[in-house]
């Protein structure tokens, strides 16, 4: 039997209140499910499960608050047998099929899962809160499309469902995010930042109307979904380099530094109305750029809607903070504890520039390094932010 | 299909990348970018949402007449008018 914990999601976190469960006793999840949804300072987050196996029970209710490792739900590992049943006579099919039903998310209902007592809708999967939201405004969850494990309607499916009209127009925009508890989780983990890393900056501008030629090329044909920008060649290049400079990619924890095996890039995407997250966009290097590019479009539109997974916030290993096209051309980043670096790119700006001895105009931008120096130096930073600008001269290999 | 209907289009699509803003009564010749404050992800949000819902083309060399509402209007009344209808 394993416990699903209340996860603590940076060194600030104390407690976290249970928003809503995405599954409910009997069902099978598999590794990366996301089972339920908390709300912490940095706005509600999905609740990922590292076992995979059957729900066994739930010990937490819906909208209670509780600290950091209380658990959650208990989880009945795969192999391990139900009491009184051998795991060897379990017919294998009956383990097999609602777990492949799950591997697709919005499938239809798998047959073999047992109705839901009391349910307005014979068969319709929903979440308690979501059917307790329905009840109250008299939606009929069989009209809702569920978003949530093998297509169960979560709460936010039925407020969708409510539409603007019932809701406050000012509250519509992302019902998760509390803006003025991201602040607070932001100061504390920027003044810890400030407190305890000694940061060094360096800077370097790079020519990148290769970047720009190639996307112009690549996009031409292309229908706007399958459209890349110039954000997603930065994550890319960044991810590759640190793959080549480990100093810059993992975490210093207990007075010393833990380089990461993987590579996973913390993307810093501004929200409305003044709030930013940085969560993990994971294996970065490995992505090819049309992969990297649509998770990179998933990950900006649920972080904006308030909802990023409880892994996309533990997991980031380098930050990378873009400007975009407009704003100014430098920013000095600074590093989210605990990891070790931040890189910085500045708006692209035309500029006189010599190639082959002659002037012309180019495409640059301004990239920025903030790096740890516990444990690094601006030497091996120097190096590391070279790499990044070579990188993005071959834009066809990155 | 009416300057009216693909205004609506519009605005309806840019509320849901920024819903606080009062699309309505934003000026219809700023640029967009500027003064509902949206980014290069939105912007490709924005132009897939439109291609999704009117069906037609903007390819991205085309992106320059759209930052305003009365150049997007413009640019796809024009797209409809020559195209299918």
């Amino acid at each position: 039997m394993a416990e699903l914990r209340m996860p603590s999601l940076g060194s600030d976190m104390e407690a976290g209140t249970l928003v809503e469960w995405l599954v409910k006793p009997g069902d099978r999840v598999k590794r990366g499910d996301i089972v339920a949804v908390i709300e912490t300072q940095k706005g509600a987050i999905e609740i990922e499960t590292f076992e995979a196996g059957e729900i066994e029970q739930i010990l937490v209710d819906p909208h209670s608050k509780v600290p950091v490792g209380t658990p959650l739900a208990q989880i009945r590992v795969e192999r391990e047998a139900k009491p009184g049943i051998a795991a060897a006579v379990l017919p294998p099919a009956v383990a097999a099929v609602p777990v492949a039903a799950a591997a697709v998310i919005g499938a239809p209902v798998a047959p073999s899962l047992p109705p839901v007592a009391g349910a307005a809708a014979a068969g319709t999967r929903a979440s308690p809160a979501a059917r307790r939201l329905a009840q109250e405004r008299g939606i009929d969850l069989s009209t809702v499309t569920g978003s949530g494990p093998a297509g169960a309607i979560t709460y936010a499916d039925v407020e969708r469902a409510l539409g603007g009209a019932v809701v406050a127009p000012e509250k519509k925009r992302a019902p998760w995010l509390d803006l003025d508890a991201m602040r607070t989780a932001i100061a504390a983990a920027m003044a810890r930042s400030k407190r305890e890393i000694p940061h060094y900056y360096l800077e370097h501008q790079v020519d990148v109307t290769a970047c720009e030629q190639w996307l112009t090329q690549n996009n031409a044909t292309l229908p706007p979904d399958n459209r890349i920008l110039i954000g997603a060649l930065a994550i890319k290049a960044v991810a590759l380099a640190a793959r080549r400079f480990p100093a810059f990619n993992g975490f210093y924890r207990e007075n010393k530094f833990e380089p990461a095996q993987a590579v996973h890039i913390g993307v810093a995407i501004a929200i409305r109305g003044g709030g930013l997250a940085a969560p993990a966009l994971h294996d970065a290097d490995q992505l090819s750029l049309d992969d990297l590019m649509s998770r990179m479009r998933d990950l900006v539109q649920r972080t904006r809607a308030g909802r990023i997974r409880s892994s996309e916030i533990s997991d980031p290993t380098i930050t990378v903070s873009s400007l975009g096209e407009r704003g100014v051309e430098l920013l000095y980043g600074i590093i989210y504890p605990p990891q070790v670096a931040i890189v910085g790119f500045g708006k692209t700006v035309v500029r006189p520039w010599v190639v082959d001895g002659a002037i012309g105009p180019r495409s640059v931008i301004t990239i920025t390094l903030s790096g740890d120096h516990r444990v690094s130096d601006g030497h091996a930073g120097a190096l590391f932010l070279a790499e990044i600008g070579k990188l993005l001269q071959e834009p066809s290999k990155l | 299909m009416s300057d009216i209907d693909i205004r609506k289009v519009l605005q309806e699509e840019l509320n849901n990348i920024a819903p606080e803003v009062d699309i309505a009564g934003v000026d219809p010749a700023a640029d967009l970018r500027e003064i509902i404050d949206i980014d290069s992800m939105d912007f490709l949000n924005f132009i897939s949402a439109v291609h999704d819902r009117l069906g037609i083309d903007i390819p991205e060399i085309d992106y320059p007449k759209l930052v305003t509402l009365d150049g997007a209007i413009a640019y796809i009344g024009a797209k409809l008018g020559s195209g299918k209808t």
